[in-house]
């Protein structure tokens, strides 16, 4: 079983959610995202969810957005994020990367699934990659022994919804409202029945991300999710904050909250 | 290996997932799946319903304006030293050849049930066009479109509002066709349920490529047939622009099997495509997935998108439609660039020796056929015919033709 899937079943067994933290590689900085996952961690983030940021990354909305671009300026590359996994799988917490395929394939898939093994990942979130087009993928994550987490949305059809989460390994990401991602004032009460869903058709752990800001929210979501996913509500700590420090104070604020959330999940 | 050969091989184009050889496909968050599967559901029993396709004819005659002319240039001929023959897609409603794919996809929307259209536009002009079937079909319509392309085409911002729609400026990124797309999916992934995004070029996850594809490909069969009444015989070359290249495979599917006529695509070469800045996805590019497709793109080694540059709003994109790709993969069509400056020197020529003020992007078509012609002539030891697509009107260029031509006086 991957590392995450310890991970999971750890808090499965202590009658609470895992917590995901996402945040891009090279925001602000190569370091200062080192030292924003590390904070994550140490404030009760269980898994870390590294960005590769982009430059067209059509399921983010704004925050993220402006995350990934100030990275890019910053001339982050795919190989500083590499060791940004390595980093922070170096704190013990799992550590997953999300990315688009370009970044993936430009690289080289088979290249990237080595490297990317040999720093530490446990996988790839891959949300603009169905299984149809991920042949290289399915071998190259086989080869290396990585996850594979492909997302699920209300739309997806019970048939498709069995396909995806058949090519699925560690976890299913669930993506909770249809739309991209930010924090939102409400969850969504979509989510709960996908979660159902796909829980018909698996054992692996649900995790359910797009929206998620609040510890009450991560309660909530905790009520009947295995993973409570949040990325552009941390990542705004850093981007509202006037200076590193006070920043990285917010960061452990809100991840603290968050972890206390997933332990009192709201049935 | 001969397009034909390589056709016989792998079969219809696409395959049914959509991929032209290895390129297409659909690279899309899960959400959009369901409605992607919707359309190409809709766009399939459309295709084979003689009613949509009756009604879709009729709406082109007799709202559109087709078909268009197929106008011998005579004076224009003999400064390029072949029969250019201009098909005249800029006489259509709207200006341009973009009017065929609106309303084909208004009527798609309709039959699907849905009330709001989305639309990404570079030009404008296919804002305008989407604006346009929106009104006429009474759908709601939001238009985004970079905030570096309101500001150059503020005539057509004007025009779409007339028409009712919402638009958009994009201030994100390089702020032009690109950032416009994202946004456009963003706005689609949150709303599919009730909104179709009505994308303007052959690009994009299938089933727009193919579906697009069909509902411009009138202007070559139009063309093949108005060629062979005035001339008797197919033409020797049949050229256009490329940008995300709809209107370059509206004329080149009709002549994909007819193997004498040689298909060339002229892509926007801005300052030169040595120098960086340029939009010349196929010469300057690789192969890699944008906007949801596996195409060539302008991108640097870790695969991030690079910023494509082009007097031409309309050819202002880094990607190109995966059809296009494939034939030049294939061998079957040529691409060149086409700078900036070779653009706008065939704009004023047209101009001058035919009183027909050309779209810039057509522009190019123009230019490239100006380079192949003695070329061509030389091989074939006659004077060749070419059949260039005079893809729209240039009114809408006014002010950046005449800022580079130096001719606008200046403002109080």
């Amino acid at each position: 079983m991957s590392r995450i899937g310890v991970a999971f079943d750890k808090a499965r067994a202590d009658g609470r959610a895992v917590l995901v933290g996402c945040m891009p590689a090279g925001f602000p900085t190569v370091e200062g995202s080192i030292a924003a996952m590390t904070a994550m961690v140490s404030a009760g983030v269980d898994v870390i969810e590294v960005e590769i940021p982009y430059s067209d990354p059509v399921m983010d909305g704004p925050v993220i957005q402006r995350a990934s671009d100030i990275a890019l300026a910053g001339g982050v590359r795919t190989r500083d994020t590499l060791r940004v996994v390595e980093a922070v799988a170096a704190t013990g917490a799992p550590v997953v990367t999300m990315t688009y395929w370009n970044p993936v394939e430009r690289y080289g898939v088979d290249a990237f699934a080595r490297d990317l093994a040999s720093a530490g990942g446990t996988g790839l979130v891959t949300p603009d990659l169905i299984p149809e087009e991920a042949g290289e993928w399915l071998a190259a994550s086989d080869a290396y022994g990585l996850d594979r987490t492909f997302l699920v949305s209300p739309s997806s059809t019970d048939a498709r919804l069995a396909m995806t989460v058949g090519h699925c390994r560690g976890f299913v990401y669930a993506t909770a409202i249809m739309g991209v991602t930010g924090a939102r004032a409400q969850t969504s009460d979509a989510a709960p029945t996908l979660v159902s869903r796909v829980r018909e058709v698996t054992d692996l752990p649900v995790g359910v991300g797009l929206g998620v800001g609040t510890g009450a929210q991560a309660g909530t979501v905790a009520g009947y999710a295995d993973g409570v996913i949040v990325g552009s509500a941390l990542i705004r700590c850093l981007l509202d904050a006037p200076d590193e420090a006070s920043g990285l104070a917010a960061l452990r604020a809100l991840s603290a909250e968050l972890a206390e959330g997933v332990r009192t999940p709201t049935r | 290996m001969s397009a034909d050969a390589l056709a016989a091989e792998i079969g219809p184009l696409p395959d049914p997932a959509g991929h032209f050889g290895r390129f297409g496909g659909r690279f899309v968050p899960e959400a959009l799946v369901a409605a992607l599967d919707e359309l190409d559901a809709a766009h399939r029993t459309a295709m084979a319903d003689e009613a949509f396709r009756a009604e879709f004819a009729a709406l082109l005659r007799d709202y559109a304006g087709t078909p268009s002319l197929l106008y011998a240039a005579e004076r224009f001929s003999a400064r390029v030293g072949a029969r250019v023959l201009l098909k005249r897609e800029d006489l259509n409603h709207t200006g341009a050849h973009k009017v065929r794919n609106v309303l084909g996809q208004a009527l798609l929307t309709r039959r699907m049930g849905k009330r709001r259209v989305i639309a990404e536009t570079g030009a404008g002009q296919h804002g305008v066009a989407t604006a346009t079937a929106a009104a006429l079909f009474d759908l709601d319509c939001v238009v985004y479109m970079g905030q570096v392309d309101t500001e150059r085409q503020a005539l057509n911002v004007a025009r779409m509002r007339m028409l009712g729609a919402t638009v958009v400026p994009v201030a994100n990124g390089s702020r032009t066709l690109k950032d416009a797309m994202n946004e456009a999916m963003r706005d689609w992934v949150a709303n599919v349920d009730d909104t179709h995004y009505l994308i303007g070029t052959a690009a994009g996850p299938h089933p727009f490529p193919a579906l697009v594809r069909d509902f411009v490909r009138g202007i070559g069969d139009e063309a093949r047939q108005q060629c062979l009444d005035l001339t008797g015989a197919l033409p020797d070359a049949v050229t256009a622009c490329v940008g995300g290249g709809s209107n370059a495979l509206g004329i080149f599917h009709a002549f994909v099997g007819d193997p004498d006529v040689r298909l060339y695509g002229f892509e926007a070469g801005g300052d030169g495509v040595e120098t960086g800045r340029h939009a010349a996805s196929i010469t300057g590019g690789s192969a890699g997935v944008l906007h949801g497709t596996r195409t060539y793109v302008l991108q640097d080694d870790d695969g991030q998108t690079c910023e494509s540059h082009s007097i031409s709003a309309g050819l202002d994109y880094p990607g190109v439609g995966p059809e296009h790709a494939w034939l030049h993969d294939s061998g079957r069509a040529t691409y060149l660039p086409v700078t900036d400056d070779e653009a706008m020197a065939a704009f004023e020529l047209l101009c001058r020796t035919e009183g027909i003020i050309p779209a810039i992007e057509s522009a190019h078509a123009l230019a490239g056929t100006l380079q192949v012609a003695p070329r061509l002539a030389a091989e074939l030891g006659r004077e060749p015919t070419i059949v260039v697509n005079l893809s729209g009107r240039g009114d809408k260029d006014v002010h950046t033709a005449g800022d580079y031509f130096g001719i606008l006086d200046k403002e109080q």
